[in-house]
């Protein structure tokens, strides 16, 4: 039987509020299944033209598949959705890199023939599933030196990137984190994240004794979440400078210039080309290639240095041929590695546009569509840009990077 | 301090033990900023096993949330406010344990103004007011959400009623004026009084979004999303709520005039709340509210301090929370796994046993018989029952293929029963042959097995006296029809042990029947009861009273049906037998009507006639008249029901005196599970009380004041 490779698109994606993890944060009564069945309803709200029936798999990825994360959420989010129950659904896990690898892995399935059609998307509730949750490493790991210790730990693997780039000082950094914020908050100004948020709706029942004047915090009661709780415009240089380096004495890497503890879920559809066009299904970006690279995993951080070099070499392409960048920000110091790599300015305006993680939160393995749902935004805005990409760093060791292409691109003429 | 508050105060005074709702108010940006939006979320703190309603505490708690939302309306501050509940639930109305305790006219009063005043309040905003119904809404959780001006429902919204008219109120919170403007009084009349009197039916959000009563429907999953998303576009003006015009001309009238006719058909006139519902409806047809909530006032409380209502809150008790605890049953735990039964017979009876028994259970069922041709009619009509239900999509291809590979038929009981953990027998009433089929069963059923009896006036223990293992037979009366009537008597014979009882107990709750524990005593409860009852008509009628005059006197106590109608039900011959069984045990009690063995002996199956010339109304039968020797002691209606009211006060008394039961309650309970006595009644007792005849007959009451009725 003959094949041919198909065409896969992004069709659109759409993702909850991110909140902050812990008690005060806004989805501490939320559990992390109704936040992605909320994402896929929305998700199948705005798009009509996909029949239910016609989805040929749900994966939602997330690290700590246990409890309300667990029992192979891609199939129960689908029934809780309310999708038919024809309609199949797995679970992934590649930690932060989860979302990302849920797309790729049903890209590569729809451009073999296998789907028309498919959900990817991911949750992270890191309120109710702290990082680590429910782990066992393997002994081995230490007592053969397998790993360096700091490995299992992010904020100590970040500060080793800095040592491995001892340019990359805490002021870059911090001045990278404001940007961040900046950034954000104009994205917000100009309408340009809330158009693929969903509302959410929240339940406190208990007020929250919090020193802070977190505002609506403390009302008890339903609420409606329609906004990032992570944010925190207005951040300065001064704000940022007094931070505690909690990972080593005299540290570099703080809670101000990398991403928080987050709460979130995200879904996307991804179909083929044709199909897309048939059902009158918006065709927001198109996949080139992609690719996943490991490295030491005590500077995780590297690794979407490498996932880049191979997937612009199975693209053919080289990094000047990419005028648009969403790259996860874990930390400020995995960023400006990843730019000093490549020889581009710490405030280059084609590197995530509407800020990043710093500001936005990144609740691990749901990131990676959110990161392709705003390239999709820039693509659609910047028709004079053919190549962009979407790249982050995963936990123990990896990077991940997926390198997309403009529908809409006019053939460079502004 | 408002006088709303006041007003709460003293209530909330009287009833120190309310479980109180609170009324969260919390703030949020609508979608689309259409602009900051205040929610107040109803919420008892419990979870969806504990539904959330209001006593006085709780509604001087919304009323203090209305106060901070009036002020922010006023100053501009918000754009509108919404009512919701916790999830499952939005709020199942008034707290009926603050409303038993009531004693003063004037207190009840209070209650029905003091629920008055502050839903009026959300109508009376200087925004408009969003109520979600989420979750189960009933009563006065309904009515909150009249009073707010649009509503939305959830698609996953299990029961939605007003069932005030079903325990003897009236929706007095608004509903009964609110809800005739709102959808008409046609479809106000369906909603109030006849699912309320239809068993108390309940609404799904489908059926409240097609009624009118909800603007806009939404799934469950996310709901409360949807409802604020539809909020923002009603206030930003994008999406518009359209209504029917209400007709408020001759079609009022006429829905009025069939409420009373549905009324008339269930309670006979015989309890108030229906009727004083409908006055109200009737009255709302001029659009004034206020007038309506007044009256609203009144009919409350002059229902909560009568009999009636005292005896339906009495009534609900005991189906919800003694039908499911039963009195006198022992530890659970004793109970043996029942994972085969066998039914001895394939008769009708047995073949609705065996049908129950599987659809319950799920074990293998085998029926036996004395030959194969009853064998084979008793597996093909459950057979083809479980096609009934497939076709009528109750169950699945794979759930009726399930059942029907567990039902099976034999000749041989040794075969049959051989690991059969509960056996049940539904053959001739005559205790030699119960007796024999026992002796049969024992020898080959293991020795763990329960023997199980659905005699109705048989001794249970003279049944297992020549048993081996005595210890292990239970009578198990169940209730014509038996897929329909929930009383299952559980009868403890002499010789029968805990563990055998719990089993009967645990099986019981499997079958989903309301078990009652009685002593072995002739005809159990409901059955010496009803033959007492219909005895006395009987009685009257043999010395002379016609026949119309006799049916006619019990009429006022809203009984389902008239006497002789229930003995055709019932059928004559059991009737008779059931009345001679209680005769040889009570002869100065018990009579045997020489009318009644008359009309048997001719083969008739009733006393009535029906034609379609007269509507299939009940005409007595000439063949009938012709064979009744009557007396000349002609009684007047009063008369025969006193006569008929005295006799049932005098037995239950006997039986509670015989120990057949543990309380009064559990012969209401019987009643009204097992022959659908209504809830007006109480069952019985309540009314017997109320209305004199426990003190004229036993010089005391069955019930404690406070019980059935309005405290001391």
């Amino acid at each position: 039987m003959p094949r041919t490779v198909r065409d896969v698109v992004f069709v659109d994606g759409v993702r909850t509020p991110f909140g902050k993890a812990g008690p005060k944060g806004i989805y501490h009564e939320t559990r992390a299944d109704d936040l992605v069945v909320k994402a896929i309803r929305e998700l199948l709200r705005r798009n009509p033209g996909l029949d239910p029936k016609k989805v040929d798999e749900v994966a939602i990825a997330a690290t700590t598949q246990i409890g309300d994360q667990g029992l192979t959420l891609g199939r129960t989010a689908g029934i809780l959705a309310g999708l038919p129950q024809s309609v199949p659904g797995y679970s992934i896990d590649r930690m932060c890199a989860g979302a990302l690898t849920a797309v790729t892995t049903t890209a590569g399935s729809i451009a073999f023939g296998a789907y028309d059609a498919v959900i990817a998307g991911g949750v992270e509730h890191m309120g109710r599933h702290p990082m680590g949750e429910g782990v066992d490493p393997n002994p081995r790991f230490v007592s053969e030196k397998l790993v360096d210790e700091s490995a299992l730990f992010m904020g100590m693997t970040a500060e080793n990137l800095h040592d491995r780039y001892p340019t990359i000082t805490k002021r870059r950094a911090d001045e990278y984190a404001v940007r961040s914020q900046e950034k954000a908050a104009k994205a917000y100004a100009n309408g340009k994240i809330q158009q693929d948020l969903v509302p959410i709706s929240v339940r406190r029942t208990a007020a929250v004794d919090s020193g802070s004047a977190a505002g609506s915090a403390g009302e008890t009661g339903w609420g409606l979440v329609t906004a990032d709780e992570p944010m925190r415009p207005g951040t300065t240089l001064e704000n940022l400078s007094g931070l505690k380096t909690p990972f080593r004495v005299h540290g570099r890497v703080t809670a101000g210039n990398a991403a928080g503890l987050n709460d979130g879920a995200t879904a996307s559809i991804i179909a083929s080309e044709d199909f897309a066009r048939e059902n009158d299904l918006p065709v927001k970006m198109r996949l080139v290639s992609y690719a996943f690279a490991g490295v030491e995993p005590e500077v995780m951080g590297y690794g979407p240095i490498p996932a880049t070099e191979k997937a612009l070499a199975k693209a053919g392409l080289s990094i000047e041929d990419i005028n648009l960048f969403e790259i996860n920000e874990a930390f400020a110091v995995q960023v400006l590695a990843f730019l000093e790599h490549y020889g581009i300015a710490d405030d280059d305006a084609r590197v995530n546009q509407y800020g990043g993680a710093i500001a936005f939160g990144h609740p691990l393995a749901s990131s990676g569509v959110r990161l392709m749902t705003q390239l999709a935004r820039q693509f659609e805005e910047q028709p004079h840009v053919r190549y962009g990409l979407t790249t982050m760093c995963v936990g123990f060791g990896m990077g991940a990077t997926v390198i997309w292409e403009n529908p809409h691109f006019d053939g460079g003429n502004k | 301090m408002s006088t709303t508050a006041e007003l709460l105060k003293g209530a909330a005074e009287l009833f120190p033990d309310e479980v109180v709702t609170s009324a969260h108010v919390r703030h949020l940006d609508l979608p689309y900023g259409a602009g900051r939006f205040a929610l107040i979320t109803l919420d008892n703190g419990f979870d969806h096993t504990k539904p959330t309603t209001f006593g006085p505490a709780s509604l001087a708690n919304l009323n203090t949330a209305i106060d901070q939302v009036e002020q922010e309306a006023a100053a501009g501050e918000i754009v509108g406010v919404g009512v919701t509940g916790k999830p499952f639930i939005f709020a199942v109305g008034a707290d009926l344990k603050g409303v038993e305790l009531l004693k003063e006219h004037e207190h009840a009063l209070a209650i029905g103004k003091g629920g008055h005043e502050v839903f009026k309040r959300l109508a009376a905003l200087a925004v408009p007011t969003f109520a979600y119904y989420n979750g189960a809404a009933m009563g006065g959780g309904v009515e909150v959400g009249l009073h707010c001006s649009y509503r939305t429902v959830s698609k996953a919204l299990p029961a939605f009623s007003l069932p005030e008219v079903f325990l003897g109120l009236v929706p007095g919170w608004g509903g009964c004026t609110l809800l005739p403007n709102l959808i008409g009084a046609d479809k106000a009349v369906t909603v109030i009084v006849e699912n309320s009197l239809n068993q108390n039916k309940q609404l799904g959000g489908q059926q409240v979004f097609e009624l009118g009563i909800a603007d806009a429907i939404f799934e469950g999953a996310d709901f409360l999303e949807q409802s604020l998303i539809w909020t923002a576009n009603v206030l930003k003006g994008d999406v518009e709520v359209e209504r029917p015009v209400i007709d408020r001309g001759e079609a009022w009238d006429q829905a009025v005039a069939r409420g009373r006719f549905i009324a008339d058909g269930k309670v006979h006139g015989a309890a108030p709340a229906a009727y004083r519902a409908l006055d109200i409806i009737a009255a709302a047809k001029n659009g004034d509210l206020q007038q309506g909530y007044d009256a609203e006032d009144v009919a409350l409380a002059d229902l909560i301090m009568g009999g009636e209502l005292r005896a339906g809150i009495y009534a609900f008790n005991l189906v919800q929370k003694r039908g499911k605890r039963p009195a006198g049953a022992p530890d659970k735990n004793l109970a043996r796994p029942v994972t085969k039964v066998g039914v001895v017979g394939a008769g009708l009876m047995a073949s609705q046993l065996a049908l129950l028994f599987l659809r319950r259970l799920e074990v293998p069922v085998v029926l036996t018989d004395i030959d194969q041709e009853r064998v084979d009619k008793g597996v093909g009509y459950v057979h083809a029952e479980i096609d009934k239900l497939l076709g009528k999509g109750r169950i699945n291809q794979d759930k009726a293929n399930r059942l029907k590979a567990l039902v099976t038929g034999v000749l041989d009981k040794a075969e049959g029963f051989a690991d059969a953990d509960f056996v049940i027998e539904a053959v001739f009433e005559e205790i030699g042959v119960k007796q024999q089929v026992f002796a049969e069963v024992e020898a080959v059923a293991p020795a763990h097995a329960i023997l199980a009896t659905n005699t109705s006036s048989l001794s249970v223990t003279e049944m297992a006296s020549k048993l081996k293992n005595p210890e292990r037979v239970v009578g198990f009366h169940f209730f014509n029809p038996v897929a329909i009537l929930p009383l299952l008597e559980i009868v403890r014979g002499e010789a029968t042990d805990d563990a055998s009882l719990a089993t009967a107990f645990a099986v019981a709750k499997k079958l989903k029947k309301t078990a009652v524990l009685v002593k072995d005593a002739p005809a159990f409860v409901v059955n010496r009861i009803l033959t007492r009852f219909m005895g006395e008509i009987q009685n009257v009628i043999d010395e002379g009273t016609p026949v119309d005059v006799a049916e006619k006197a019990v009429e006022p106590l809203g009984l389902p049906m008239s006497p002789l109608v229930l003995l055709e039900l019932v059928g004559p011959a059991i009737g008779l037998h059931v009345s001679e069984t209680l005769n040889g045990a009570f002869p100065d009690r018990f009579k045997v009507s020489p009318n009644l063995k008359a009309v048997v002996e001719a083969g008739k199956r009733g006393f009535y006639v029906y034609s379609a010339e007269n509507g299939f109304k009940p005409e007595l039968d000439p063949e009938v008249a012709a064979l009744l020797k009557q007396g000349d002691v002609v009684l007047t209606e009063e008369q025969v029901r006193a006569r008929v009211l005295d006799a049932v006060a005098q037995e239950i008394r006997l039986m509670l005196d015989e120990g057949v039961v543990a309380e009064a309650q559990d012969i209401d309970l019987c009643l009204i599970t097992g022959a659908g006595w209504p809830f007006h009644l109480g069952g019985i007792t309540p009314y017997l009380d109320r209305e004199g005849v426990s003190e004229r007959v036993n010089g005391k009451k069955f019930l404690e004041p406070g019980v059935a009725s309005v405290p001391a």
